[in-house]
């Protein structure tokens, strides 16, 4: 699989070593400090870490300071809790993609398409423009996952046996087969769209003293409160997957397919698997974000939308989840805060990809394989006797 | 080896050039295709238009009070691939309060704009902030059909009226919003308006329609077909972003049709008018509000020369005094939808001159609003709907969008 | 879920409609319109296919180093006073300006392309990354070129350049076919033999094709990898230099920042469905994307069915034919 330019076939070891090596002290001046004594905390530890973390991000709505503020003086901008809901699905959805891109390594140009179908998925069962039976939206957002994986099987199977960057293309184009079906079927409604799309139900006395759905388009702190949520529970379900044998298997495909085939890995089941859970998550988030709108149509969903998901796993940390999380609020959150370089956001994150590729490929988080189930330990045994950074890397690299 | 290569390439350049000569040399070509056009009529352009003589203007009485933090909002696309229209529109919002303000020292209203790039996805967030923001009494927009149809409830529970200069979606006002407001027809008023003038007016007797995917292109063309009958001589679907025409255009050639309607937007219609009258066609092409703009005429160049225009829409640059205003202000001449904009932010600066300062009262004042604008007379029934605006025909002429007068109500 | 749309929705407006009427109506005309949006789509393929045969990569900056390439020719023959307006020259004055546009496109095109390799894909090749890094790169440049160009010319394609007097030819079957049209077409093939034909005798294409087979063994038997990739870039470059001006000839308003991304989508197609890596298979499959895409079109009735009848064969091709119908990759072909 790797055939690629040459010299990476076989690469120079003493190239291979001065990367790690720089790569391993580059890290080490920025972070490797802060992630070390991390990683040698015990797990209630690292919970009792984590929670204040967990806390502070449930109380965001509260925290509307002047600064990071997304609402400017006078009354303009972005309304601060809609913004958080922003920032909050646009993090999930790159949690879903960083399954895809950051530990299977299967570049997904089209993942918007997956979005898309979601958004349908809750629109169509739920909107009273659609001719369908309706269920309840909080039940659209299982079945939107069931639907979206189903799509990314569908999806996958022709195309997963292609080489990496075939799949970029294919992805690309099913993305915009997507959109462009979206448009010329009439069910779909193209662009005239499902008006009043379904809300989890729930009501509460407005401001003008009237019964109002807890869950409205106005009303974003609810639906942030639920996005986060649902993070939490991902991140659980992702992160015991990073550790298992599935996890494993991904990393051994992203690294070298050839070798993790030869190993005995299924690469193509797992490739599916990576593509079907990443396709289930992107679904779901379609649904929470054309809930929260109130409208689904065709507007959204294009080729740039896509790249505007990739940089945001990208900027994070491609197969770093938390980096994931930042990458992806960090996306949506730069183009509501900055008005003024709104308009150019193609043009910052895509230099932002360039620029990220070529000096740290890693990411904001860079992200450090834990490969062993007891990896923890072993991390600490190793330390005790090595000392040196470079030489933690590769140790931990040859595992 | 390489001089050869070189020698090589210039000949087949200048057998190319050959080629070209060839086909260059003007063997009195084309006129065989691209279907009848022979009597083909030709209106004239009209000079001006009545600008109604009790016209409300922004200015008012000059005598008016009030409150130095009342705002006004436009909600809409500032930035990104559909900022040109809202320009036009917040341009024309920005000139009546500037004309307002300087009229009324004792009343000076503010102006905040919040951009929603058109996007319907991203609309709700900017939304939401004018809506909570109490200083807003009154709001225009949103330009678009659907990030209207994403925000409508959020101005309705707050009860902040709004006026869309240009989202012209019938299916807007039968959603039982009390504080949506149009100030333009809907497309259901200009599609059979524009049927009518191209049959009897233009004498086409093959109109093939065209539409897009857009929101409006499908249904204006919705609006459109039932009128056309039996003239409808085909019809085709093109796609936002589209360039390549060759497809469509030898449709329209084969049906010999002597007229084109394109129901959509200039970005789409420029290019595809250009490659008809590149492939022969001789008839006229007929776009509405959408297409009509100067860029229709810079993109399509000297092929926009058979078109003509319909739209629900007063020619602004008809009337001197807002033209002149407009070209000082932004240096630019008033685009499409800008003297809607106008019009509208007229409508709420006369009520707040009137005294009518928080929402309810506002709200209030635009509902029994009845009076003429520059545009048109407005008085809306009790969906929001405008009371039989009337439909303007346009043409090219001169490399210049003319008007020609009204074509139907 | 499929069959349940169907049911639950009446077909007011059937969506695939097999109008075989106006399919053999238009059929003539359709042809030779295909033929000469592919004939242009061959020539921006012509640059992936190239990058592809000797890097491996899809390069997606390359549908913006064709934009450069419009921009540059557009520019230019403003700056000669062409407009909107069939140009009134004298026969040798029209064909200098062409080739003076000619030139700026493919100059304005092969300059980007450097720049591109240079500043990124060299850089990057230095690290030795993974193929995702230098994927995700492509894509960024991609972007940003083309937020570069909304920064300096907005959203709205500049204003049209009519390039040459339309003149109908001659019709086939009712079909008509216009000068335009011939030129192009011409004018696609002749750059694509001259291609081929420098990639086959040359001493550059040589290394090119020894590069495309095995880069370490061309290392060692003394050519100059790095030399090659921006020989190949460059020469991708001046290619889409070509298409540019057609393209132009073809779209007058055709110089857009997003123009050049879902063409150089369609041009990639064109160059798998040619067979990647080989010079004839992307003007043929550029021609076969044009021709697919027009009958698609007609036939199904909606300008969508273009793009994704070319995404579907792009996908179908893949699967079924990873090697495309050519098949030979460059450094196979024998000279």
């Amino acid at each position: 699989m790797s055939t690629v330019n040459g010299p990476t076939l076989q690469p120079d070891p003493q190239a291979e070593q001065d990367e790690l090596g720089r790569e391993a002290k580059g890290r080490g001046v920025a972070n490797s400090g802060a992630i070390s004594r991390w990683n040698s905390l015990s797990r209630p530890a690292q919970w009792g870490v984590l929670l204040p973390i967990v806390i502070l991000a449930y109380a965001a709505p509260a925290l509307n300071l002047p600064i990071i503020s997304t609402e400017t003086a006078g009354g303009g901008g972005t309304n601060w809790d809609i913004n958080l809901f922003q920032m909050s699905y646009y993090a999930l959805i790159a949690i879903g993609l960083n399954v895809v891109v950051g530990y299977a390594g299967l570049l997904d140009l089209g993942y918007v398409a997956f979005f898309a179908v979601g958004s349908y998925v809750a629109a169509m069962f739920t909107s009273p423009d659609s001719p369908f039976f309706k269920i309840p939206f909080l039940w659209t957002l299982p079945l939107a996952m069931a639907v979206t994986m189903f799509f990314g099987v569908l999806l996958g199977v022709p195309t997963l046996r292609l080489r990496g960057d075939y799949l970029a293309i294919v992805t690309l184009g099913f993305g915009e087969i997507i959109r462009l079906l979206a448009t010329i079927i009439p069910a779909v409604r193209g662009q005239v769209g499902f008006q009043n799309v379904g809300r989890p139900p729930g009501t509460i006395t407005g401001s003008n003293g009237l019964q109002q759905p807890l869950f409205s388009a106005s009303n974003g702190a609810p639906w942030y409160w639920l996005t986060i949520t649902i993070i939490i529970v991902v991140l659980l379900l992702v992160g015991n997957m990073e550790r298992s044998r599935v996890g494993r298997a991904w990393v051994a495909i992203r690294e070298d397919e050839d070798a993790a085939e030869i190993m005995g890995v299924p690469v193509f089941k797992f490739k599916v698997w990576a593509f079907a859970i990443g396709a289930a998550v992107g679904g779901l988030t379609g649904a929470l974000a054309g809930g929260q709108v109130g409208f689904v149509n065709n507007q959204s969903f294009t080729v740039q939308q896509s790249i505007l998901f990739l940089a945001a796993v990208v900027l994070g940390g491609a197969g770093n989840k938390v980096g994931a999380i930042i990458g992806g609020a960090l996306v949506a959150y730069i183009p509501n805060r900055f008005i003024a370089i709104a308009e150019f956001k193609y043009l910052i994150f895509g230099a932002a990809l360039v620029v990220l590729m070529i000096f740290r490929s890693g990411g904001i988080l860079a992200a450090r394989q834990k490969l062993l189930a007891y990896s923890r330990r072993a991390y600490a045994f190793l330390r005790e006797p090595a000392g040196s950074a470079s030489d933690r890397q590769r140790s931990g690299a040859r595992r | 080896m390489i001089q050869k290569r070189v020698i090589a390439t210039l000949s087949v350049v200048a057998a190319a050039g050959l080629l070209l000569a060839g086909c260059a040399n003007p063997s009195g070509g084309g006129g065989t295709s691209g279907g009848g056009g022979s009597d083909k009529v030709d209106i004239p352009t009209i000079d001006s238009v009545d600008v109604p003589k009790d016209a409300v203007l922004p200015a008012g009485d000059g005598k008016a009070e009030c409150a130095s933090s009342l705002t006004i909002g436009y909600v809409g696309a500032e930035t990104g691939a559909n900022a040109a229209l809202g320009i036009n529109i917040y341009n024309g919002v920005q000139l009546a309060i500037d004309q307002h303000n300087k009229a009324n020292p004792k009343c000076q209203v503010q102006f905040q704009k919040y951009d929603t790039e058109g996007d319907p996805a991203k609309a709700t967030g900017p939304t939401t902030q004018a809506a909570s923001n109490k200083a807003i009494v009154g709001v225009i927009g949103l330009p678009f059909s659907g990030e209207s149809k994403a925000t409508g409830q959020i101005f309705e529970d707050q009860g902040l009226v709004h006026i869309t200069p240009s989202a012209t979606n019938p299916t807007l006002t039968q959603n039982g919003w009390k504080t949506f407001f149009r100030a333009l027809g809907n497309d259901s008023i200009q599609g059979p308006a524009a049927a009518d003038f191209i049959t009897t007016k233009l004498k086409a007797k093959k109109v093939f329609l065209v539409q897009d995917d857009s929101d409006y292109g499908v249904g204006l063309a919705n609006a459109t077909k039932p009128k056309l009958g039996s003239s409808l001589a085909g019809s085709d679907k093109v796609t936002t972003g589209q360039k390549d025409f060759s497809a469509t255009v030898s449709k329209v050639i084969n049906s010999k049709a002597d007229a084109v309607y394109y129901a959509g937007y200039y970005a789409e219609g420029a290019p595809f008018d250009q490659q008809l009258v590149q492939k022969g066609f001789k008839g006229t092409f007929v776009g509405p509000d959408g297409v009509k703009d100067d860029q229709f005429i810079k993109q399509a160049g000297s092929a926009s020369k058979n078109a003509y225009f319909t739209c629900p829409c007063i020619p602004g640059e008809l009337i001197p005094d807002f033209e002149k205003a407009y070209n000082t202000a932004f240096n630019a001449e008033p685009g499409t939808y800008s003297i809607e904009g106008y019009d509208s932010a007229t409508i709420l600066l006369a009520g707040i001159d009137k005294g009518n300062t928080d929402r309810a009262k506002l709200l209030d004042w635009v509902k029994n609003y009845d009076a003429d604008g520059l545009s048109k007379h407005y008085k809306w029934d009790s969906t929001g709907e405008l009371q039989a605006p009337a439909v303007y025909g346009y043409k090219v002429a001169d490399g210049k969008i003319e008007p020609i007068g009204t074509i139907g109500k | 879920m499929l069959d349940l749309v169907l049911q639950a929705v009446p077909m007011d407006d059937s969506w695939i409609n097999f109008d075989v009427q106006s399919f053999i109506q238009g059929f003539w005309s359709n042809t030779f319109g295909g033929l000469t949006y592919g004939a242009v789509y061959g020539l921006i393929a012509l640059g992936y296919t190239l990058v592809y045969g000797v890097l491996n990569l899809i390069n997606f900056a390359h549908s913006e180093v064709f934009i450069s390439g419009v921009y540059a020719v557009v520019f230019t023959l403003t700056g000669l006073g062409f407009n909107g307006d069939t140009p009134n020259l004298p026969l040798p004055a029209l064909i200098g300006d062409l080739l003076l546009a000619l030139l700026a496109g493919m100059a304005a095109s092969a300059i980007v392309a450097f720049i591109v390799e240079r500043a990124a894909y060299r850089t990057l090749r230095k690290r030795n990354p993974p193929r995702l890094v230098y994927l995700i790169t492509a894509i960024g440049v991609s972007f940003t070129i083309q937020g570069l160009f909304f920064l300096w010319r907005g959203a709205q394609p500049e204003p049209s350049v009519i390039l040459i007097p339309t003149v109908q030819v001659f019709d086939v079957f009712g079909g008509i076919v216009y000068n335009y049209e011939i030129v192009i077409l011409v004018a696609a093939i002749v750059t694509m033999v001259v291609v081929d034909q420098f990639i086959r005798r040359s001493r550059i294409g040589r290394g090119i094709r020894a590069v495309a087979q095995d880069p370490d063994t061309a290392t060692l038997m003394g050519v100059n990898r790095e030399r090659i990739i921006v020989i190949t870039f460059i020469i991708g470059g001046l290619v889409a230099g070509v298409g540019a001006i057609f393209w132009i000839m073809l779209v007058p308003q055709g110089a857009q920042y997003n123009g050049g991304f879902v063409l150089g989508v369609k041009a990639f197609a064109a160059a798998v469905l040619g067979g990647i890596g080989n010079v004839r298979g992307a003007l043929l499959g550029g021609l076969l994307i044009g021709l697919i895409g027009n009958y698609g079109q007609t036939l199904l009735g909606a300008a969508e069915w273009s793009d994704v009848v070319a995404f579907v064969v792009l996908v179908v091709v893949l699967v079924v034919r990873p090697t495309g119908l050519l098949g030979q990759s460059m450094g196979r072909s024998r000279a």
